[in-house]
């Protein structure tokens, strides 16, 4: 594991706080500036989204930031860029998210040793198989300190949950329910009972709990089953408004930490 | 061992596989298991069978095209998968799919479209069955095809649109996924096309294999042959071709030609030429040839016909053209609708505009008298007579 996320989950064993943004929204400039806000706001770790033109498992609203982005011209070397020097500005554990395609277009070692170089922790890809990294790009992965995180889902059947612990370095991604980004709800009772099974498990890899956590109350609830919470929609729609993205960014973590 | 064939790990050489998100996951993994054992069981072969038969009107005649056959110095059939009930090869696939569906204890139903003879094809099977059926088409496609959308509501069906991108086949089929990814425990997803995460590809080719299976013995009793020289067909996904060069795919004295919709021309920007214009690439859970970017933003095809408007192609289709054990053409917007007013006149038949790319290989390639060429007359054209007519109006009768 890259030393950054083994170090927030050895010193962190709770409310960790994880954010998705979509690179390149609102505007094209918008990724450094939101990714610093982040930071300084306390949120523990960040997810990049780098995004694809067809992101079967969004919602609506990673959708439309996502062909936003797309139509202000991000690309993968544009995100690039703009990570230009981050690790000289902060030391929260970062990572990428995206689809396959773009990131095979770009070059999948190219890929990896770019991130790697500019300190990037970890690479969200949930369109690629579990067989496909292990056989293909475990170790190239291993190789420049990068981890791959997992997704699971209330439908994945335990063994598959094992496999995929084994083979994780980071942390597992725990989609809270059967469903695409951004569906809100409060967190239901079998959400619960699907979080404290998995808690069962004894896994050896952390657990974030992601999909559909979108404010103070869903954040706290969370944390109660898992070592913390992704929030991502709720996060693109705080910056959807038209306000300054510092502005945003710091009223809408400020909400998460501490409620009205 | 066929090379042609899907491997155990769900590949066509370098393309196919599964990649999906672990929200689809359990639901394509219980496929994969299944989808063999249950195809092969008594019980279904025995409906599926019956069904063909008794309810779609399998066998399809094969036809002697003798007029076109004179007017292009060869021998040309026509496989009548027009005739099928619900006017397209479609329904084979839909008829296989509800009954594995059924036996998966499936209650719902869903699918995209972009003709919407898909979509007819599993509303009506879904009638057939007494399921639940939604159907996913993306908006442009609901206004050139509405006698279709039509068709599928009062089949008691109902049609989302689907309102991102191009407004065509590929968002219909985004949103069909992410239906399936909301719904995972009591819905099959009927995909239309030889595209998909694996076992799709493979299961699509499989119910659609019918297709040259009767061409064969059909041409055994008129002609004292199994095989024919060339086998035509138009690729969308490309489900229609598979089940057409199905059981050729070993015989390689048999020419396999390909149909790709070229729109206003291959390097017009407006196309859909996918062999001609993509690299290998990941869309809908699959290894293909994509039409996309430098950066791999997928690209927005174009055809005239709402079935082909696809920036994709299935990957056993991204493999044969790799290989090259098929020959793919481009076919432009403008030769595909000239095709299809000639073979209206010349043999009384209105094929769809996505059969009538097809028959536009018969001016590219000129065959020998005594070649036995068998173009897969994928669909009739009824749908498309507003479009026809509109192209009429603008370009003068042809
Ligand atoms: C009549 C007809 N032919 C062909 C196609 C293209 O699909 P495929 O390439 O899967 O056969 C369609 C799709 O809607 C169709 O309606």
């Amino acid at each position: 594991m890259s030393s950054r996320l083994q170090t927030l989950f050895e010193q962190k064993k709770e409310k960790i706080l994880s954010m998705f943004f979509t690179s390149g929204y609102p505007k094209l400039e918008d990724t450094r500036p939101i990714l610093s806000a982040l930071a300084a706001s306390g949120v523990d770790l960040v997810e990049i989204g780098m995004p694809f033109s067809d992101p079967i498992a969004d919602g609506d609203t990673i959708q439309m930031s996502s062909q936003q982005a797309l139509d202000n011209g991000i690309t993968l070397d544009k995100i690039f860029a703009q990570l230009e020097g981050v690790r000289e500005e902060m030391d929260i554990p970062l990572i990428l998210m995206g689809y396959l395609n773009p990131v095979m277009q770009y070059g999948i070692e190219r890929f990896v040793t770019k991130a790697a170089s500019l300190g990037i922790d970890g690479v969200i890809l949930p369109d690629l198989p579990m067989y496909e990294y292990q056989m293909f790009y475990k170790d190239l992965f291993d190789k420049h300190g990068l981890a791959n995180i997992f997704l699971i889902t209330p439908q994945t059947s335990e063994q598959r949950i094992r496999e995929i612990d084994a083979l994780s370095t980071g942390f597992i991604y725990m989609v809270s329910s059967a469903s695409t980004t951004g569906k809100v709800g409060d967190v239901s009772s079998v959400q619960e009972a699907y979080f404290e099974r998995i808690k069962a498990m004894g896994l050896r890899s952390p657990l974030l709990i992601g999909f559909g956590i979108h404010d103070h109350a869903s954040f706290t609830r969370a944390c109660e089953h898992a070592q913390g919470a992704i929030i991502g929609s709720a996060l693109i729609k705080a910056l959807s408004q038209g306000q300054p993205v510092e502005e945003a960014v710091r009223g809408f973590v400020g909400a998460i930490h501490h409620p009205l | 061992m066929s090379a042609f064939q899907v491997n155990q790990h769900g590949y066509y050489g370098q393309f196919g596989g599964a990649f999906i998100p672990e929200m689809l996951y359990p639901n394509v993994e219980e496929l994969r298991e299944r989808y063999l054992d249950i195809i092969s069981e008594p019980s279904f072969q025995a409906e599926f069978w019956q069904l063909l038969r008794d309810y779609v009107g399998r066998p399809t005649p094969l036809y002697f095209a003798k007029r076109l056959s004179e007017q292009y110095g060869t021998k040309v059939y026509l496989k009548r998968e027009d005739l099928c009930h619900t006017g397209a090869h479609k329904v084979n696939n839909t008829l296989g799919q509800i009954l594995l569906a059924k036996r998966l204890g499936k209650q719902k139903i869903i699918a995209e479209t972009g003709a919407g003879q898909h979509g007819v094809a599993t509303a009506t099977v879904c009638a057939l069955m007494g399921m639940e059926c939604i159907v996913y088409m993306g908006s442009v496609d609901i206004e050139r095809q509405q006698p279709n959308v039509q068709r599928m509501r009062m089949l008691g069906a109902e049609v989302r649109p689907a309102t991102s991108g191009s407004q065509t086949l590929k968002d219909a089929t985004n949103e069909a996924m992410r239906h399936w990814i909301n719904h995972p425990e009591d819905t099959h997803y009927i995909i239309g096309s030889v595209v998909g995460p694996h076992p799709y590809p493979d299961m699509v080719g499989r119910f659609q294999s019918v297709i040259s299976q009767e061409i064969k013995s059909q041409l055994m009793e008129k002609e004292g042959r199994e095989l024919p020289d060339a086998v035509l067909a138009c690729v969308g996904g490309g489900s229609n071709a598979m089940g057409a060069f199905y059981h050729f795919l070993d015989h390689p004295e048999v020419k396999l030609m390909a149909a790709e919709a070229a729109g206003l021309g291959v390097n017009s920007g407006k196309s859909a030429a996918t062999t001609a214009l993509g690299k290998p690439g990941i869309l809908h859970g699959s290894r293909t040839i994509l039409m996309q970017t430098p950066d791999g933003q997928v690209v927005e095809p174009h055809s005239i016909s709402a079935g082909l408007d696809y920036p994709g192609i299935g990957p056993v289709h991204a493999h044969l053209f790799d290989s090259g054990r098929a020959t793919f053409f481009y076919v432009t917007d403008d030769e595909a609708m000239e095709a299809g007013f000639m073979v209206s006149k010349v043999e009384g038949i209105i094929p769809a505009i996505e059969t009538a790319h097809a028959f536009s290989i018969l001016d590219k390639v000129k065959f020998g008298p005594e070649e036995i060429v068998v173009i897969n007359l994928s669909g009739r054209g009824d749908k498309d007579l507003n479009t026809y007519m509109k192209y009429q109006q603008e370009h003068g009768v042809i």
